[in-house]
């Protein structure tokens, strides 16, 4: 498994943390609730198939990165930024 | 009909021509009073113990593939009572006695072999750390003996002690830990379900779950709806999907665990071995193969394969710990989908929809728990109350932060176990 990473290129999987998928992005506003953010930090829809997850270039250029890629198959379609992502 | 050693003489002489398929392949019926989803080694349990325990025979379990061919078959054979944590300890501790107790249960050999469990150790920190965990399971009255180095030499004078980055001080030794033959506690569950009236019916893929007003009606499937008063899920990996059925978001994230094993050998390794500083533990099946396996991938997964850089670990820290097995081959590996939760316990609850229970979230240990969860699950769908060996395994602990079974002490987090 390799990803593109934006900044440095076409990377071996070890270069990068996983950290789970890109809902990190959308966090509850502080006020939401408890049901908010339960979901948030612990409920996940676990898709067999396309996802959207959250890498840092550990061993890089220290980026976060959304990667889209596949489950089923390991295909990795694209790594974007965090930063813009969010924006 | 049951076996013994007669019966393996008697046809042996008659051309093994008495042997018959020892459970039905049934058409589903409309209505059960209780459906179980997923018919691994939990699914094939929990109906087990419903008609041995509870009386419940009008109940079928439904598997999208075939009887064993889930994670079931594709695990490293475990069997072992050494959780430190309350709701885990005494958990375990009840499936090692259900074990122990196994064959003469189901009529079945599933070779279970208590040939014990060491988990090596290489600091003074981890020593402390193994004695308070062996302290732990003696207080749950299962068995531990720690080993110094010596100790370790006169059971596994194999491995490299004095290896200069991580020299081995020691083990916890757990002499009732051991193996099993995994395929066969799948089929002697499933013989024993059916011989007590118990529908196993294969190649039926559940594709939704009818629920009204909150309460659950039944299953629709590929080979048609069927009615049930109680419906449980016991789809390990697949517990998202089939949750998300009944409009439920779980805890779980499903990883890939790799496990490997080599070309058959002489006897060579006669424990399950850990290694305390590396990912990596090993045992010998009864046909020689070495099986070992690591840690997980770390990357959410369905693909039942994993990458290179584990492998690469788990063979790295194999030659660290006893370079003798850079001689043996590798013949295959393979990856299983593992449902893992925050905190790396698992789930045997209710749910918000009356009629419908969940067990899940077995991480990388389900194969151990096989007995002790099919016995609780039946318990909480029969009674609907928790089994007391299971009561902490609760779905909302996440939510209220109460009774977290963080048996690593990593944090209740989902990309940290």
């Amino acid at each position: 498994m390799r990803i593109t990473c934006p900044n440095c290129g076409e990377r071996d999987r070890r270069e990068f943390y996983y950290q789970g998928d890109a809902l990190a992005l959308s966090r509850p506003a502080p006020d939401a609730g408890p049901e908010a953010w339960d979901d948030y930090l612990h409920n996940r829809d676990n898709p067999a198939g396309e996802t959207r997850d959250l890498w840092f270039h550990e061993a890089g250029c220290g980026a976060w990165l959304v990667v889209e890629r596949n489950t089923v198959t390991h295909a990795i379609h694209k790594a974007t930024l965090a930063q813009k992502v969010k924006r | 009909m049951g076996y013994s050693g007669f019966r393996v003489i008697k046809e042996g002489l008659f051309g093994q021509k008495g042997w018959k398929p020892v459970w039905r392949d049934p058409e589903p019926k409309a209505h059960y009073d209780a459906v179980i989803i997923g018919g691994g080694g939990h699914g094939l349990a929990t109906a087990f113990y419903l008609a041995k325990e509870h009386g419940l025979t009008n109940i079928a379990v439904l598997e999208k593939g075939y009887i064993g061919g889930g994670n079931v078959g594709r695990n490293t054979t475990i069997v072992r009572a050494n959780y430190f944590l309350p709701g885990n300890s005494e958990f375990y501790s009840h499936s090692l006695k259900m074990w122990e107790g196994m064959e003469q249960e189901l009529n079945y050999n599933v070779m279970h072999s208590q040939r014990g469990l060491i988990n090596l150790f290489h600091s003074d920190g981890q020593r402390d750390a193994f004695a308070r965990r062996g302290n732990a399971m003696i207080n749950q009255g299962d068995d531990a003996i720690l080993l110094d180095r010596d100790g370790v030499r006169a059971h596994l004078p194999y491995l490299d002690f004095d290896n200069g980055r991580f020299p081995i001080y020691g083990g916890l030794y757990h002499p009732r830990g051991g193996s099993a033959r995994h395929d066969a506690v799948a089929w002697g569950y499933a013989r024993g379900a059916d011989q007590r009236g118990v529908d196993i019916i294969q190649n039926c893929e559940v594709t939704g779950i009818d629920i009204e007003g909150g309460v659950v009606k039944g299953v629709q499937t590929t080979r048609g709806a069927i009615k049930a008063k109680k419906v449980g899920i016991v789809v390990a990996g697949r517990s998202g999907q089939v949750a998300a059925m009944a409009g439920m978001r779980l805890p779980i994230e499903s990883h890939v665990l790799q496990a490997f094993v080599s070309e058959g050998l002489k006897p060579v390794i006669d424990h399950v071995v850990s290694f305390g500083m590396g990912h990596f533990y090993i045992s010998q099946s009864d046909k020689g193969g070495l099986v070992f396996g690591g840690d997980l991938d770390f990357y959410a997964s369905y693909a039942a394969r994993g990458n290179l850089p584990m492998k690469e670990h788990v063979m790295d820290a194999a030659m660290t710990l006893m370079p003798m097995i850079g001689k043996a081959k590798v013949l295959r590996s393979w990856g299983g989908i593992m449902d893992m939760t925050p905190d790396g316990s698992p789930i045997i609850d209710k749910t918000a929809t009356e009629g419908l229970f969940i067990d899940c979230g077995w991480c990388y240990g389900g194969f151990k728990a096989v007995p002790a969860s099919g016995f609780s699950f039946a318990h909480l769908m029969a009674t609907g109350r928790h089994h007391d060996a299971a009561a902490k395994f609760r779905l909302d602990r996440f939510r209220t932060g109460v009774g977290l079974l963080d048996e690593e002490g990593t944090g209740s987090q989902h990309n940290l176990h």
